[in-house]
C-alpha cells in the first residue's frame, strides 16, 4: 500500500513539475519580454521606470539568460512565495488572485459533492429498475448531461431564469454582500448561491457516473451471491445495499481522478458566463491583456490543486478498496 | 422448415466477411443508425455550405439589425408556394431599438434554385445558384431571413451552414491529428511494452490530470494577433489535438497488448515478416473498426473544445464563422432576452455532438462482432 501511494505521490510530483513547465511556456509565448511589457506599461500610465529598475528586473528574471536559467530563476521566485507582479492590476499576483482561488476550489468541491450525491440513487435506481420509467428517464437525462457542453447549459439556465423568473440566477453572492468580510451570513448567502453552478459543472458527471453505476450494478445483481442473500429472507434493501453496490462502488470511485480535472476545466467557462467571482474570469482577462505572470500563475495554481485532489481521491481509495493494494504492487 | 431458415441464416453468417458482420450488427442499433444518418446530414452540409446559404455571411447592413426569424407562409391560397412577408424596420424612438413589423400586403415568394451571390461549387464551379432565395436583389424589404439576423445585420441561417462546415472540419481535422499521434505513440507503447511503455503510459497519464481548459486558453492566447484566419484555424487544431490523443492511444495499446501473443500474429513473425509488415499487414486491419470507433467518439469532444474556446473568444475570430464565433453574440443575457435567436447556433453543437456520440457507441458495439 505504501509503494502504491508513493508512486501516486512521486506522479503527482512528476504532473506539477509538466505543468509547471506548461505554465512558463505560456509566460514566454507572447513576444517580448516581462521587462519590455512592464516599461511601456508604466510608460502608458504616464510613470517613467529607470534603467537601473529595469536592470535589476531582468536580473531578478533572468531574462537574456539561456530558457532553463530563466525557468529556475521563476521556480525559485516562486518557491518563496513570489508570483511576480500583474501588470494590469499593478499588485502582486497572489493579492490579485486572493479568495478568487478558494472560490473556485469551493465550487469544484460542491460539483464534485453534488455529482456523487446525485449520481449514487439515480444510478442504483436504474440498475435495481432495469427498463422503468425512472431508468428510461435517467438515461435520457443523462444523454443531454453528456451532449450540452457546459457552457451552453448555463447560457439556457441564465436565460430562463431572466425570462420566466426576471431574476439572475449568475454570481455567489448577493449583491450587498458581494465586497463584505467574511461573516456567517455571507457564508449562508454563498452556500445558497452555489447549487446552480454545481449543478452545472457536475452534470456531465454526474451523467456518466449514473451510467458506470448502472452498468456495474447490473453486472453484480446478476452473481449468485446476491440469489444467496435474497433466499436467506433477507430485506431487498439490505440484499442491494449491503453487499453489489459496495462492490459496485469501486470502480466508480476510480473514475474520480478523471473527474475533478474535468470540472475545475469546466468551472472555468461556466465561470465567465455565470459571472462567478473565481479565478475564470481573471484568467480569461489576463490572457487577453497578455498578462502573461498572472495567467501562467492562475495555470499552475489550477493545476497543482487538481493534481493534490487527485492524490488525495487516489489514496482514499487504496484504503476503501483492498484489490487496489493487492494488485499494483 | 425452421431449422432450414436457420441453417440458412447460419450459414450466411459463417461465410460474412468481417465487415459485413460489423454492418449488420450496426444496423441492430437503431439509435446508433439514426446517429449516423444525421451526421451524414452534417456532413452534406459541410459539402454545400454556399449552396445551402442564400445571404453572403459576410454582408453586414445596419439597417437590418437584430431582425427576428421570419415566418413562413406554406401555402400560397389553396397552393403549396411558400412566402414571407416583407418586413418594415423603424427606430422605436423610446428605447432606440429597431423594431420589425412585417406587411401583410407584400408577399416575397420563396424559390427554388434562385440566384444569390457568386461562389464555386465544391471549390471548382463557380456558380450563383443556391437551393433557395428570392428575386431580385439583397433589397432589405425583398429578402428572407429564415433564421433572423445578428447585430451587423447577417443573415443567421447563413452563417449558420458556413459556421456549420468550419466547426465540423476543424474537428474532422483535430481528430486525424489526434488519430496519428494515438496510433503511433500507442503503438509503440502497445507493440514493444518495456521502458517505452512506462514512459508513454505515465505521459498520457500527466496529461489527463491537467485540468484541459485552462492550458488551451493559455496557448490559444498566445497566439500572434495578426495571423491570418487560416493559420489560426490550423494552431487552434494543433492545440485541440494536442490533448485528445491519449483516449485514442489508450484502446490502441489496449489492442496491440491483447493481439500480441495471438497465434496469427506469432506465426506472422516465424515465417520472417519484418515488423511493419506485421503491424500494418497482420495487426492493424484486426483493430481498424475499434479505432474508427474510439475516432467517433474522439470528435465530439474536439468540437466542444473549438465551440468553448471560440465562445471565450480566444479561438476563431471573426470574420472567421465557426458555432463558437456565432454563440459569441450570445454571451450577453440581455442581448439573448432581446433576441432569444441568438441561442440558435446552440441545436446544431447539441444535435451533432448527440449523434456521434449515438453512431460512436454503436460503431463500438458493432466493431466486437463476436461480442455479446
Amino acid at each position: 500500500m505504501l509503494a502504491y501511494i508513493g508512486r501516486r505521490a512521486l506522479l503527482a510530483i512528476f504532473t506539477v513539475w509538466a505543468i509547471s513547465v506548461l505554465a512558463f511556456a505560456i509566460i514566454q509565448l507572447p513576444p517580448g519580454d516581462y521587462v519590455t511589457s512592464y516599461i511601456a506599461q508604466m510608460a502608458s500610465m504616464g510613470s517613467v521606470v529607470t534603467d537601473e529598475e529595469a536592470q535589476n528586473l531582468r536580473i531578478q528574471y533572468g531574462l537574456g539568460r539561456p530558457i532553463y536559467v530563466q525557468y529556475a530563476k521563476w521556480m525559485a521566485l516562486i518557491s518563496t512565495g513570489n508570483f511576480g507582479m500583474s501588470m494590469e492590476w499593478r499588485r502582486p499576483v497572489t493579492e490579485v488572485i486572493g479568495e478568487r482561488l478558494w472560490l473556485t476550489v469551493v465550487v469544484s468541491v460542491a460539483a464534485l459533492i453534488l455529482t456523487w450525491v446525485l449520481a449514487l440513487p439515480i444510478g442504483i435506481y436504474s440498475a435495481v429498475r432495469q427498463y422503468s420509467v425512472g431508468d428510461y428517464l435517467a438515461t435520457f437525462v443523462g444523454f443531454i448531461g453528456l451532449a450540452v457542453p457546459n457552457f451552453l447549459l448555463a447560457l439556457v439556465l441564465l436565460y430562463l431564469g431572466f425570462v420566466l423568473f426576471n431574476a439572475h440566477i449568475g454570481g455567489l453572492f448577493s449583491p450587498e454582500l458581494q465586497d463584505a468580510p467574511w461573516s456567517t451570513a455571507r457564508v449562508w448567502d454563498l452556500l445558497t448561491h452555489l447549487p446552480i453552478p454545481a449543478l452545472i459543472l457536475g452534470l456531465a458527471g454526474t451523467a456518466q457516473q449514473i451510467r458506470i453505476m448502472r452498468a456495474n450494478l447490473l453486472d453484480e445483481l446478476r452473481k449468485p451471491y446476491v440469489v444467496t442473500a435474497r433466499s436467506k429472507g433477507q430485506s431487498e434493501v439490505r440484499v442491494i445495499l449491503k453487499y453489489p453496490v459496495r462492490v459496485a462502488l469501486n470502480p466508480f470511485a476510480s473514475t474520480i481522478g478523471y473527474t475533478l480535472p474535468y470540472i475545475v476545466s469546466g468551472s472555468i467557462i461556466v465561470s465567465l458566463v455565470l459571472g462567478l467571482p473565481t479565478v475564470g474570469p481573471l484568467l480569461l482577462k489576463a490572457l487577453i491583456a497578455q498578462d502573461m505572470f498572472l495567467a501562467g500563475t492562475i495555470v499552475l495554481l489550477l493545476g497543482v490543486m487538481t493534481v493534490i485532489g487527485t492524490l488525495i481521491s487516489d489514496i482514499l481509495l487504496v484504503w476503501v478498496d483492498p484489490r487496489i493494494r493487492l494488485e499494483e504492487t | 422448415m425452421a431449422t432450414l431458415v436457420l441453417a440458412g441464416q447460419e450459414q450466411r453468417v459463417f461465410v460474412a466477411s468481417q465487415w459485413q458482420l460489423m454492418w449488420w450488427r450496426f444496423c441492430k442499433h437503431r439509435v446508433a443508425v439514426a446517429g449516423g444518418v444525421v451526421v451524414l446530414a452534417f456532413y452534406t452540409i459541410v459539402l454545400g455550405a454556399d449552396f445551402l446559404a442564400y445571404a453572403d455571411p459576410n454582408a453586414s447592413e445596419a439597417q437590418r439589425s437584430l431582425m427576428p426569424p421570419q415566418r413562413v407562409y406554406w401555402l400560397d391560397g389553396w397552393r403549396f408556394g411558400p412566402y414571407v412577408h416583407g418586413v418594415t424596420g423603424a427606430r422605436d424612438p423610446q428605447t432606440y431599438k429597431r423594431v420589425y413589423r412585417p406587411d401583410p400586403t407584400r408577399k416575397v415568394p420563396i424559390r427554388l434554385f434562385a440566384e444569390g451571390f457568386e461562389y464555386r461549387l465544391f471549390g471548382l464551379i463557380p456558380t450563383t445558384r443556391h437551393l433557395i432565395g428570392v428575386d431580385g436583389g439583397v433589397d432589405a424589404s425583398r429578402t428572407i431571413f429564415l433564421l433572423g439576423t445578428d447585430v451587423q445585420g447577417r443573415d443567421l441561417w447563413s452563417r449558420l451552414m458556413y459556421g456549420t462546415r468550419v466547426s465540423l472540419t476543424i474537428g474532422l481535422l483535430g481528430v486525424t491529428a489526434s488519430l496519428v499521434l494515438g496510433v503511433v505513440l500507442g503503438g509503440l507503447s502497445g507493440f514493444y511494452g518495456g521502458v517505452l511503455d512506462t514512459v508513454i503510459q505515465r505521459t498520457i497519464e500527466i496529461l489527463r490530470s491537467i485540468p484541459t481548459i485552462p492550458l488551451w486558453m493559455g496557448l490559444a492566447a498566445a497566439l500572434p494577433r495578426d495571423w491570418s484566419i487560416l493559420k489560426v484555424y490550423f494552431a487552434i487544431t494543433i492545440i485541440i489535438s494536442l490533448l485528445g490523443w491519449t483516449e485514442l492511444a489508450r484502446v490502441v495499446r489496449g489492442r496491440f497488448l491483447a493481439m500480441r501473443e495471438e497465434d496469427f500474429v506469432v506465426s506472422a513473425r516465424l515465417v520472417g515478416c519484418t515488423e511493419m509488415r506485421t503491424i500494418f499487414v497482420h495487426m492493424v486491419p484486426s483493430f481498424m473498426s475499434h479505432i474508427i470507433a474510439a475516432t467517433t467518439l474522439a470528435l465530439p469532444a474536439m468540437i466542444v473544445s473549438e465551440t468553448a474556446l471560440s465562445f471565450l473568444g480566444l479561438g476563431l475570430r471573426p470574420p472567421a464563422i465557426s458555432w463558437g464565433v456565432l454563440l459569441q453574440q450570445a454571451q450577453n443575457v440581455q442581448t439573448v432576452a432581446i433576441s432569444p435567436w441568438l441561442m440558435i447556433p446552440a441545436i446544431p453543437v447539441i444535435l451533432a455532438v448527440m449523434a456521434f456520440n449515438f453512431l460512436g457507441d454503436g460503431l463500438r458495439d458493432a466493431a466486437d462482432p463476436y461480442g455479446r
